[in-house]
């Protein structure tokens, strides 16, 4: 066991290449430092600025067209009137995202990653550069629709939701595992999909999370009939009671 | 595929180390990582053959070391090994576990010249 970052080698490491220590007038250092430590150094920064401002931030995680931008669009009309949300979107191009939600009538940010499969860190802080926080009550950071590289990324989010549509089935967790123990919260989308679906079996998705040593809740939702709606507004509201924030009635 | 900008993390750190060891060059980096840090081995060496050009790095040779995931169950109090995809308690079988180890993503040690 290592005492200083409690990483714990193997006793004969696998290593890929063969190696047989420092050469002459070569000297070996030990660093024992995270390599993505800029970037939560950076996500810490960026968690400051929003409970300096008592900003509830939410990461909002998922594949490509499993609903993130509908699930916002529906949560921006629930809340209409109670809260002050923004949203910082992230796709590798168009504004398309950022466009539908500014048509809700909130704030929203568009950043193109390009050929990035991520958002990280720096890049939602520079987006939020010229945001003020102070009139925030809800940040939504909808990430890049991946479900492997953006769990890797601190943002500085102080919840996970990831959302897995029905149509892309039940194993979804075993199957990206980084993703889904990262979760605080996942949201089975497109329930009204499931009478179509007879191999979609909520409890093994739910099963499937609990595998990974995670107690998230998981929800079956749809912005469709408005299945589950009730429940991921209460958790909201929770998250919001917990700083403090009540809502305009 | 992260693992060029994971790389490229790498590098920035290891222009800071050479900078604050006033040495000229990394002849070779040890890495730790777990099966849990999201960041796959394979494609980290791949990318690390193209993001280490024109750099401190350029010819420095990068191994990687596996951190086998280890739990600790929070009902039978055991510990034992796990995969990533089923980190139940290897000798009750509960769910509610511990992750020990297995997440890491570090660096370890470098050699400078």
């Amino acid at each position: 066991m290592c005492d200083s970052c409690g990483c714990v080698l193997t006793s004969e490491p696998v290593s890929i290449d063969g190696h047989h220590g420092a050469a002459p007038g070569q000297r070996e250092l030990s660093i024992l430092h995270g390599i993505l430590a800029d970037n939560n150094h950076a996500a810490q920064h960026n968690r400051e600025h929003f409970n300096l401002h008592n900003v509830l931030a939410i990461n909002l995680m998922s594949a490509p067209g499993s609903g993130k931008t509908a699930l916002l669009e529906a949560t921006i009309d629930a809340f209409a009137g109670q809260y002050n949300i923004t949203v910082v979107v992230g796709d590798l191009a168009t504004e398309n995202d950022a466009n539908r939600l500014r048509r809700h009538g909130v704030q929203a940010v568009q950043i193109n990653t390009g050929n990035t499969c991520h958002l990280d860190a720096a890049v939602v802080h520079h987006a939020l550069h010229d945001i003020a926080l102070e009139p925030i009550d809800i940040l939504f950071i909808e990430n890049v629709g991946n479900l492997v590289c953006p769990a890797a990324y601190d943002l500085g989010q102080h919840f996970n939701v990831v959302l897995l549509s029905v149509v892309e089935g039940d194993d979804k967790p075993a199957k990206y595992p980084v993703m889904f123990r990262s979760a605080d919260l996942v949201l089975l989308t497109k329930s009204d999909l499931l009478p179509h679906l007879p191999g979609f079996d909520p409890s093994a998705a739910e099963e499937n999370v609990r595998r990974l040593a995670n107690a998230a809740p998981t929800v079956l939702l749809s912005v469709v009939t408005g299945e589950g709606m009730t429940h991921w507004c209460a958790q909201l509201t929770t998250w919001l009671a917990a700083r403090g924030k009540k809502g305009t009635p | 595929m992260h693992e060029l900008s994971v790389c490229q993390a790498l590098i920035e750190q290891l222009i800071t180390i050479v900078a604050e060891n006033q040495a000229r060059s990394v002849h070779h980096i040890k890495v730790c990582n777990g099966p849990l840090s999201g960041v796959d081995s394979h494609f980290l060496k791949q990318a690390f053959t193209v993001a280490r050009l024109g750099t401190v790095a350029e010819h420095a040779e990068l191994s990687i070391d596996r951190e086998p995931i280890q739990v600790r169950c929070s009902v039978c109090g055991q510990e034992g090994g796990a995969t990533a995809n089923s980190l139940v308690c290897p000798h009750c079988g509960d769910w509610r576990t511990e992750v020990l180890s297995g997440d890491a993503l570090l660096l370890v040690s470098v050699e400078l010249s």
